[in-house]
């Protein structure tokens, strides 16, 4: 279907990143949040503190807990007992979640977390990149990244609707780039009350806590079980492929803003060369790109919103007439080379027809900055691959090679 | 009361954590919602598809128990569901040492909890290994007595004394010898408003090596002995204490019960450690006027 | 069966597990000595010390595990820990 934006300027304010996020979380109606501060999300947490001082959220509670690691387990405890609930992390605060990430996905309780993508140490370092939500991708944790602060404020209530639909029941994760978005002031429409409350209705779990009807939670599986468990996780997974799909459209159809279901695309029809790319970056990448179109380069953009669950078939559909396919990664697998939406992409080009080559780019670490002349230097090197074939698979970008 | 732990569970026979769970319970009610971190309770209750609990329970992991019941609590609050208690219940491992951040700060917000420690001295589901709660000179699997060990070199760590400087409305300790104590105890933290803490002494017959039949006998000698004072402290003050009177007992008498402590009867320098121990008594039948 | 999202269970389905296997002694009660005074019932690990209408007890076979708290604790020494035959 087609998505012309219907957005009326006049209802546009300037508000800053975090403020959207805080904002379209209290339009989503919580009833527990739970976070532990840490730069670059303070913000966010600190917008939703001011909302609760002003009773601006009612039928809520905030917990100041002492740390990330309890932040998210007291939401095992308020999502299983039915209550909609919300956290905020980042870099090392995530990490630290690391164990009651699993824990959620395999309870099934569709907690929603806005995480500001930032590097991860050591070195300590605040900046962006997404290793932080890019390391847990094997939680079983639906990811989303976002390109502007209209985005992820609009991405806020459709995760809370893809986690909690009863086929799904799998946490999400809204990734927006940390300081870039979350600090960037821009013109946008806040989450509306009254079409939220249509679109996102009353979290209504199947299964809770309730002395009424005394379930347990988190009994432990042995081998006999255990497989079936994670396979079932797995298809939720799968369905949730479907349920972004329409939950974006079904969004447009409500709001008249979209973004993207699984993917975007820009400029992808006659391209030769596509660049795929999550976040922030994805405005620096249409720049370049309409800088080039003028030149008459065939330079298309495949924009990542979903990385879990991995949106295959879309890609594949997208990329399979393309010359060349540049990935750029704000993450890197050590030991790999390469940077994850890469590594992935090859993987599910493997075993199928599509032959076109891939290459991949790990850039923006730990917040360098991402020029639009190194953009269109990644692109020039894409046109050689075209004519030459590859030289180099998978490079580090803008290495300083003097500090080495 | 009604049992509100199903028969049928993996406990060992005689096993301490099923006796304290059904007393805690007891005194719970139905409505209540349990949480228990991991630990030979949530395993020998709750193998997939079988259940031992009467009450809706959670296992989450095994050190945010606290953290996931303040959840609970935080969660009913916003729900508008009064009345249901929050109960968190775990051993000496999961309280004393890898949970206790989340216990504090579940503890300094106030959450309207009630924490019951089963304090076996030791991490028993992963085969008796040291924990924080493991008192001086026992022999566990990480702190075997040995050649030039006596065993586990520290003394326990003092864990209602913590959770009283929280400032608890409600601590208190009790043991499985005295189950009406801690039926009492647990109801009266209950219905204190604000995080309250009841700390069980529950003798482990595997992980302590004594017969099956035993574990209340070991129990009672534990406070006997003045080992194990049970006390209760309202906002700070101590006002309450199980006096034992006429019926003390040597700490010998304790020890020589169970096999964790045998090597204090065979090794040479053993006496010397059992006065030690014996001075660890003394101190606590002076400061609680026992 | 069909296993249930989540590994959620319903309640008190321990049941089905009989611990009565596990026994190598087992509780046997003599009535005359016994004064209702409940310790057994109370204590009993598996909930195996069943109240009857008269006051006394009896033992679930199902799942009495034979620890013999019961028979160590009780004060009239009412009950005593005899070798399952098998």
């Amino acid at each position: 279907m087609a998505h012309e934006m219907k957005m009326n300027k006049k209802n546009m304010v300037v508000v800053e990143g975090s403020y959207a996020v805080a904002h379209a979380v209290k339009t989503c109606r919580p009833n527990v949040i739970s976070a532990y501060p840490i730069t670059p999300q303070t913000h966010i947490v600190e917008d939703l503190s001011k909302f609760m001082a002003d009773g601006e959220i009612p039928n809520c509670e905030y917990i100041n807990v002492e740390s990330e690691f309890s932040a998210l387990s007291a939401l095992v405890g308020s999502s299983a007992v039915g209550a909609r609930s919300y956290s905020a992390t980042t870099s090392q605060g995530l990490e630290l979640m690391h164990e009651v990430l699993f824990n959620v996905a395999g309870m099934r309780l569709p907690i929603v977390m806005t995480v500001t993508n930032r590097a991860v140490s050591a070195p300590i370092n605040i900046w962006n990149d997404q290793q932080d939500s890019i390391s847990q991708r094997d939680t079983g944790w639906i990811q989303l990244y976002a390109e502007n602060i209209q985005e992820v404020s609009d991405m806020t209530a459709q995760a809370f609707k893809i986690s909690e639909d009863r086929d799904i029941m799998m946490p999400s994760m809204t990734c927006m780039d940390g300081f870039i978005l979350s600090h960037v002031y821009e013109p946008l429409i806040l989450l509306e009350q009254d079409i939220t409350d249509e679109f996102l209705p009353p979290f209504k779990p199947e299964r809770t806590l309730d002395p009424k009807n005394p379930l347990t939670f988190g009994a432990f599986a042995d081998p006999h079980f255990y497989t079936e468990f994670r396979y079932q996780q797995e298809c939720a997974m799968q369905k949730a492929l479907k349920k972004i799909e329409s939950v974006a459209d079904e969004f447009y159809d409500m709001y008249g803003r979209y973004f993207g279901g699984l993917i975007d695309e820009y400029h992808t029809e006659d391209a030769d060369i596509i660049i795929m790319a999550m976040g922030s970056i994805i405005g620096t990448i249409k720049d370049v790109i309409d800088r080039l179109r003028e030149k008459n380069v065939k330079v298309g953009l495949l924009k990542v919103r979903a990385f879990r669950p991995f949106p295959a078939e879309a890609i594949m559909k997208v990329i399979r007439d393309a010359k060349v396919v540049v990935v750029l990664d704000k993450n890197i697998s050590l030991g790999m080379n390469a940077g994850a939406l890469f590594i992935e992409t090859k993987s599910i080009l493997y075993n199928t027809d599509i032959t076109v080559p891939v290459i991949g780019y790990m850039i923006g670490q730990g917040g360098r900055d991402i020029p639009m002349s190194t953009i269109e230097r990644i692109i020039a090197e894409a046109e050689e691959v075209i004519i030459s074939g590859i030289k180099k698979e998978s490079q580090f970008t803008d290495l300083k090679e003097e500090l080495i | 009361m009604k049992s509100l732990l199903a028969p049928g569970h993996r406990g060992c026979a005689g096993c301490c954590d099923a006796m304290a769970a059904k007393f805690t319970l007891m005194a719970a009610g139905e409505d209540c919602i349990v949480v228990t971190p991991t630990g030979c309770l949530e395993v020998m209750t709750t193998p997939y598809p079988e259940t031992s609990w009467d009450v809706p329970w959670i296992h989450s992991l095994f050190e945010n128990a606290s953290a996931v019941a303040s959840g609970i609590e935080a969660g009913l609050k916003a729900l508008g569901k009064q009345g249901t208690k929050v109960i968190a219940m775990g051993g000496d491992g999961a309280t004393m040492d890898i949970g206790l951040q989340a216990l504090s700060g579940a503890f300094e917000r106030g959450h309207n909890i009630t924490y019951v420690c089963i304090d076996n001295e030791a991490y028993m589901n992963t085969g008796v290994q040291r924990s924080g709660g493991t008192p001086y000179n026992a022999s566990t699997t990480t702190s075997p007595a040995g050649k030039v060990s006596f065993g586990n070199p520290r003394p326990k760590k003092n864990m209602p004394a913590i959770i009283v400087a929280h400032g608890s409305p409600y601590v208190a300790t009790t043991s499985l010898a005295y189950p009406k104590d801690m039926i009492a105890k647990v109801k009266k933290a209950i219905e204190i408003e604000g995080p309250t803490y009841i700390h069980c002494h529950a003798p482990c017959t595997t992980g302590w090596g004594y017969d099956t039949s035993k574990t209340v006998e070991v129990a009672r000698m534990a406070v006997q002995t003045g080992l194990w004072p049970l006390y209760e402290v309202e906002d700070g003050k101590v006002t309450k204490v199980r006096k034992i009177g006429n019926n003390k007992r040597p700490v010998e008498e304790y020890l020589k019960m169970q096999r964790r402590f045998k090597h204090l009867f065979t090794m040479e320098g053993g006496a010397d450690e059992i006065a030690k121990i014996q001075a660890i008594a003394d101190k606590n039948i002076e400061e609680f006027s026992l | 069966m069909k296993i249930v999202p989540g590994a959620v269970c319903e309640a008190g389905t321990s049941r089905v597990n009989k611990t009565g296997g596990w026994r190598t002694f087992k509780p046997v009660y003599d009535y005359d000595k016994c004064i209702k005074c409940k310790l057994c019932e109370l204590l009993c690990p598996d909930s195996s010390v069943l109240p009857k209408e008269d006051g006394y007890f009896e033992f679930d076979y199902d799942y009495c595990k034979g620890c013999g708290i019961c028979a160590n604790e009780c004060p009239k020494s009412a009950i005593t820990m005899v070798l399952e035959e098998k």
